[in-house]
């Protein structure tokens, strides 16, 4: 099966002198879901970066058999859609139907087909009722849900999620896993939230000091990197509670 | 993350929202020029055009109270020249530059409190002015609420230890790089969306035959102000 994202030997330093990434090589095939763990530093970001040529370093990405680099970053940007971390970063227009059309309107669409679009985004995330509202309106789950849909109205072949649970309380976190599951897309997910993950992905990379150092199930990773933390119950609490 | 007040006003609806930025933007420009360039008989212009723009900020349905209150931000600019004309003896122009000054604040503020941004700049850009500057001003725009969040984020860490929060440099320099970071993200995620250095807007600009109306109704009222009131001096 051709992969939509083949990533060999890729290398990246910051201009300060930080080694990002030190040799990745990475596929990912249609229809899978993969959850990119590590500690803060190891790379996640800065590895996501490089699909939609957003950082170009050193070494081949591949997006659905185009090069990542400049005169293919229209086409690859269309491809691969970035939801950031904070979605304040992402949603900059006065309202968000305007903010989901931004995308659409870059890729040349009419401003009619850009409309209908960005609708049938917000619709698809359960905010076309939002669709008039300023951004800076909207709660922080809400926030990501038409971040997701700004992306969505692109029609890209692949989602990357950085971080998606940042800022979200439980049922945020319950409805955006609803919503990411009924999304027909291959994803790649950052993040530190296992149980997230095991939800969603169907496969897990580790990433350690820029490098992938470990890949296999949400669990096995999960069981070998002991990347899970659970609380020890404080004497003082269990006091209170009884 | 708090908007500016014009953004909102620029989302309301009337008359002069619903006009085309280029008619509004021209309109404003002669009623400019004609402030700008008069002397004779401005003592009862400036009265006069108080007056109109009180009326259109009215039927715009914008808070005249708090229009009057935002373009009085150019008072302590223009009241350093105005002083150095009162020292000079010549009190005349010194009334003259701080009227004039504030007249044209308030008739631009009620340009860009009717026009929302992106149109406005769609406008601008399609009367001829260089896109690099309205580049520049889109961004400005943009980042302008990005900083005054940052900073707001800071004086509340500052407050939530017992500080001030002092425009001291130490704390500029941190809201400048914590600003900066925060605008490189920004910038990146609209790279990810395919921005390729213009903001598109969804309605498309067009030029009706209620707005060359509106444009040649307003010139013609401004116009007709200050030859009438030269003449009748």
């Amino acid at each position: 099966m051709t992969p939509l994202v083949e990533v060999r030997d890729l290398h990246f330093t910051y201009d300060d002198g930080t080694v990002a990434l030190r040799g990745v090589d990475f596929r990912l095939h249609p229809g899978e879901s993969v959850a990119l763990f590590g500690a803060n530093g190891s790379g996640k970001t800065t590895f996501v970066l490089h699909l939609n040529g957003l950082l170009e370093g050193r070494g081949s990405v591949e997006v659905c058999g185009l090069r990542v680099e400049k005169p293919n970053f229209a086409a690859v940007r269309q491809k691969v859609g970035i939801v950031f971390q904070d979605s304040d970063d992402q949603l900059f227009m006065p309202t968000a139907l305007e903010d989901v059309s931004f995308g659409p309107l870059n890729l040349g669409l009419e401003p009619a087909q850009a409309l209908e679009r960005a609708r049938r985004a917000l619709e698809q995330v359960g905010m076309l009722e939002a669709a008039g509202k300023a951004p800076y309106h909207l709660s922080a789950g809400e926030k990501k849900r038409v971040a997701i849909a700004g992306i969505l109205a692109m029609e890209p072949e692949i989602l990357v999620l950085d971080e998606p649970t940042t800022f979200l309380d439980p049922p945020g976190r319950r409805a955006l896993l609803e919503l990411l599951g009924g999304l027909a897309q291959a994803k790649l997910i950052v993040t530190h939230d296992a149980a997230f993950a095991a939800a969603l992905a169907t496969r897990a990379v580790f990433f350690d000091k820029g490098r992938i150092a470990g890949e296999g199930t949400v669990a096995e990773i999960v069981e070998h990197f002991r990347w899970e933390y659970h609380a020890s119950r404080h004497p003082a609490g269990q006091r209170s509670a009884g | 993350m708090h908007h500016v007040v014009l953004e909102q006003w620029s989302r309301r609806r009337s008359f002069l929202h619903a006009r085309d930025a280029r008619a509004k933007t021209l309109a404003t420009a002669v009623l400019l020029i004609t402030i700008g360039t008069a002397d004779r008989g401005f003592e009862a212009l400036a009265p006069a055009c108080f007056a109109l723009l009180g009326a259109v900020a009215l039927a715009a349905r914008l808070p005249l109270g708090a229009a009057l209150q935002r373009a009085a931000v150019v008072l302590p600019f223009c009241m350093v020249f105005a002083a150095v004309s009162l020292l000079g003896g010549e009190t005349r122009r010194a009334a003259l530059l701080v009227s004039k000054s504030y007249l044209s604040a308030l008739a631009v503020l009620l340009l860009v409190a009717s026009t929302p941004l992106p149109q406005l700049l769609r406008g601008l850009e399609s009367l001829g002015v260089p896109r690099f500057l309205l580049m520049v001003t889109q961004f400005v725009y943009r980042y302008l609420f990005v900083i005054s969040e940052q900073a707001q984020h800071m004086r509340m860490a500052a407050a939530g230890r017992g500080a001030r929060f002092r425009a001291a440099a130490g704390a500029l320099a941190v809201l400048f790089s914590r600003s900066y970071a925060r605008a490189e993200s920004i910038h990146r995620a609209m790279l990810a969306r395919g921005f390729a250095g213009r903001l598109p807007t969804l309605a498309p600009p067009a030029f009706r035959a209620s707005d060359a109306a509106f444009l040649a109704g307003a010139c013609a009222l401004t116009l007709a102000l200050r030859l009438g009131l030269e003449r009748w001096l």
